[in-house]
């Protein structure tokens, strides 16, 4: 009896196997009918003009710099060009087209201010709460008496508040921003974006307080409780409805490539975030994966496409330029959608998951060097001969070097996936430096980048501190350098060691402790930076300084803040 | 692209091509996983303290999965056999981790059983292992002038309980150590056991 069900038993398992290849094999198929569609259909679009869809009238060749000085503009201007005068009609073809912009910029002034002024808040809280967690890790008996300030504990509010807050935020203050002007329409619906970010907000801070108290679901990036989550759902949804509702109201054909990586962005991540805490679901094993699925994808679905939709439209938005390959940056979008949603499993690797899985994952680890290679190069090839440029442009040192970090971060990513690499990397704080490269280095610079950009637009005032500007760069510059370079090399050297039998585990950790300390160091300057960054923003938002100068587009428009409240 | 439709869908084809891989499949293969003989459920104490394993953030600092002895020393290092998914049967939440800033805690039960052990080490682990940067845990206990009927005390070696007190044992690290107890993976893995692992 107990035999017979065995030999069930193992005919199951068998049954499983042919079932497993069978669904890799339609896999396969399927991707490669979704690429002949995408061909049949176009997708890779060949037009030439796509590319200058973000510019209008003779623009092209027009540097646009809102948060640079006049002197500064001026340089920019000179480094990249001096374009021929417009003709008296292309002249008012131009003029046209700059009012219907600034109604744009007026329609999302509200919004954008609103969620960029929550995702300031956030970086500053979420840094402070880093920066105590990174001091515990070398300095244990510091603050041990709360059971909230325990590590276990800060450094999850750390990264849920970053994850939750200051990335989210930001992205879709800029993304809400980007929306009316990519699509030459005003903003519709913004008041349900201001009521989603409320609820957001909300949901968010009941989700840390759980977690302070020790509520949590358990799982890492899914710790705030399901109950909490739902908040959240609602709050996001209810945000990504002016997408949907400005979309209908488009007044463009071509829908640039921006729009794409935002667009996909917004649907994926409430997917994301609905199966990973659906409750109740998940089982065993079973569990990590979708962990990491969900995990990986958050930063790979989310966060990503959010920062390269920024990077594809101030680019070359800012020099003037339009991007060299739009084909490539398409290849790109395709590459991204496709490889990235399945590179999660190589967390797991060496682990008790299901063997297929992992090698599925690391083969699509390495397929994500194409769509990285792809956005590289067409960054590269835009910028060449002008790389001048960045020391004249604020704006455009954060974005193109967050434009490198991102090659950085995804091709030692996919190394990384590789058995060998990830036997060292693995459960060590080369993967924390890792993570950090692509959400801090990437990401977050770029957003630095875009909110000096924007900002100038949505209050129609100057930055009132330009030198605040370098400062804040350079802090994070040098900052983030230390807590990087010294966290990948104290990590390497302690997965050495935990390999090396011969030494005792305590030697794997005591490695570590010179680098943490450097880690801390580093992570104190970019937290200096980032109270740099959140003075001004405020000291801006306050009216310090003045209203837009000559170098701007609606120098004399007035109110433009109050005109875009009323149109909400 | 001149559609936004288009977009949606191909973004959400790519999507669900990669749900089923990462989630789906290794649903339906994981569901027909059977726990190995030899390993129990969690008792309601244990429970609790795998709460408490969750609260405290344990997760973040130590993983739950040995690696195969073709990998990576794990086993010499006293941590158990590479794990296979049967394992993990009766965990909800996975706390698989990602992390070894210490060391993996799978079979921490059949390594450290001592109960005083335990208990001491979460008051400070700087009283067992010199050099270790896992925190202090002194919120899970109670310092008192003497212990009274039923409570815990706690064996500190000379020189780490405060003057003339005594420290004893909260609930929450009572039901905390009973799940570091239980955490014992040790039974054999026979080859007639569907093997689920990387």
């Amino acid at each position: 009896m107990l035999h017979g069900l065995f030999h069930i038993y193992r005919l199951g398992i068998i049954v499983n196997t042919v079932t497993v290849l069978l669904l890799a094999f339609i896999l396969s198929v399927t991707g490669l009918f979704v690429f002949i569609w995408s061909l049949r259909w176009r997708l890779f679009d060949p037009h030439p003009n796509a590319a200058k869809t973000i510019f209008s009238e003779g623009e092209v060749g027009q540097v646009d710099e809102p948060s640079a000085t006049p002197q500064q503009l001026q340089a920019l201007q000179d480094e990249m060009g001096h374009q021929a005068p417009l003709d008296a009609a292309g002249q008012r073809t131009l003029s046209q087209e700059l009012a219907e912009r600034i109604q744009a910029d007026r329609s999302s002034a509200l919004v954008a201010f609103l969620f960029l002024s929550c995702s300031v808040a956030w970086l500053v809280v979420g840094s402070i709460a880093g920066l105590i967690s990174s001091y515990k890790l070398h300095s244990p008996d510091f603050l041990v008496n709360d059971a909230w300030l325990t590590f276990g504990r800060m450094r999850t509010l750390h990264l849920n508040i970053i994850a939750y807050g200051w990335a989210p935020m930001a992205a879709f203050g800029i993304a809400v921003w980007m929306l009316p002007r990519l699509l030459k329409t005003k903003l519709m619906g913004g008041r349900f974006a201001i009521l989603g970010g409320m609820l957001w907000n909300a949901g968010l801070i009941a989700g840390l307080g759980s977690i302070a108290v020790g509520i949590s679901d358990g799982m890492e990036w899914l710790e705030m409780p399901w109950q909490v989550d739902l908040l959240l759902v609602a709050g996001g949804a209810l945000a990504a409805l002016p997408l949907v509702f400005t979309l209908q109201n488009r007044r463009v054909e071509h829908l640039y490539v921006s729009i794409w990586y935002m667009g996909a962005a917004l649907f994926w991540f409430p997917v994301l975030f609905l199966v990973g805490n659906m409750p109740a679901i998940h089982i065993g094993v079973e569990q990590a994966t979708m962990n990491w699925w969900y995990g990986h994808n958050v930063l790979g679905l989310f966060y990503t496409p959010m920062a390269l939709a920024a990077v594809y439209y101030f680019l070359p938005k800012i020099i003037g330029k339009p991007i060299v390959s739009y084909n490539l940056s398409l290849l790109g979008f395709w590459g991204l959608a496709f490889f990235y949603g399945q590179v999660g499993g190589h967390h797991l690797i060496g682990g008790p998951v299901p063997g297929w899985m992992i090698t599925l994952s690391i083969v699509q680890s390495m397929m994500m060097i194409i769509p990285v290679l792809a956005f590289s190069i067409n960054q590269h090839l835009t910028l060449s001969g002008h790389f001048r440029s960045l020391l004249h442009s604020p704006t455009l040192r954060f974005i193109v070097l967050g434009g490198m970090m991102y090659t950085v971060s995804s091709v030692q990513g996919s190394f990384q996936a590789l058995r060998s690499i990830n036997t060292v990397a693995h459960f060590t704080h080369f993967t924390v430096a890792h993570a950090h490269i692509g959400l801090y280095g990437f990401f977050t610079l770029v957003m630095f980048g875009a909110i000096y950009y924007v900002m100038p637009r949505v209050l129609a005032w100057e930055w009132p501190y330009p030198k605040l500007i370098s400062w804040h760069f350079w802090l994070v510059l040098i900052g983030f350098a230390v807590y990087a370079i010294g966290l990948s090399i104290g990590g390497w050297l302690q997965g050495l060691y935990m390999l090396d039998v011969s030494r005792p585990f305590m030697d794997s950790v005591n490695v570590t402790i010179p680098y943490l300390q450097s880690r801390t160091v580093g992570g104190a300057l970019m937290t200096l930076g980032h109270l740099v960054f959140a003075f001004h923003f405020i000291a801006m938002a306050l009216r310090h300084g003045r209203r837009v100068g000559p170098a701007l587009f609606h120098e004399d428009k007035v109110g433009v803040q109050a005109a875009g409240a009323q149109s909400l | 692209m001149n559609s936004e439709y288009k977009l949606l869908i191909g973004a959400m084809v790519t999507l669900a091509l990669a749900t089923s891989a990462l989630v789906v499949v290794p649903h339906l293969q994981v569901s027909q996983v059977q726990p190995p003989e030899g390993l129990e459920p969690y008792t309601s104490a244990e429970l609790r303290g795998r709460q408490q394993y969750i609260a405290q953030g344990c997760v973040y600092c130590h993983s739950q999965q040995p690696r195969s002895q073709a990998q990576a020393p794990d086993f010499q290092r006293g941590w158990g056999r590479a794990s296979v998914a049967g394992d993990y049967y009766y965990d909800k939440p996975h706390l698989l981790g990602t992390m070894r800033t210490g060391p993996d805690l799978l079979n921490i039960g059949a390594r450290q059983p001592s109960v005083d052990w335990q208990l001491g080490h979460l008051y400070q682990p700087r009283a067992y292992t010199p050099g270790s940067n896992m925190p202090a845990y002194p919120y899970l206990f109670e310092t008192k002038d003497k212990a009274e009927e039923g409570d815990t005390v706690v064996n500190l070696p000379p020189g780490y309980a405060p003057e003339g007190k005594v420290v004893v044992a909260k609930p929450e690290a009572m039901d905390l150590v009973s799940y570091l107890l239980a955490l014992d993976r040790t039974y054999p893995i026979t080859p007639d056991y569907g093997v689920v692992r990387d």
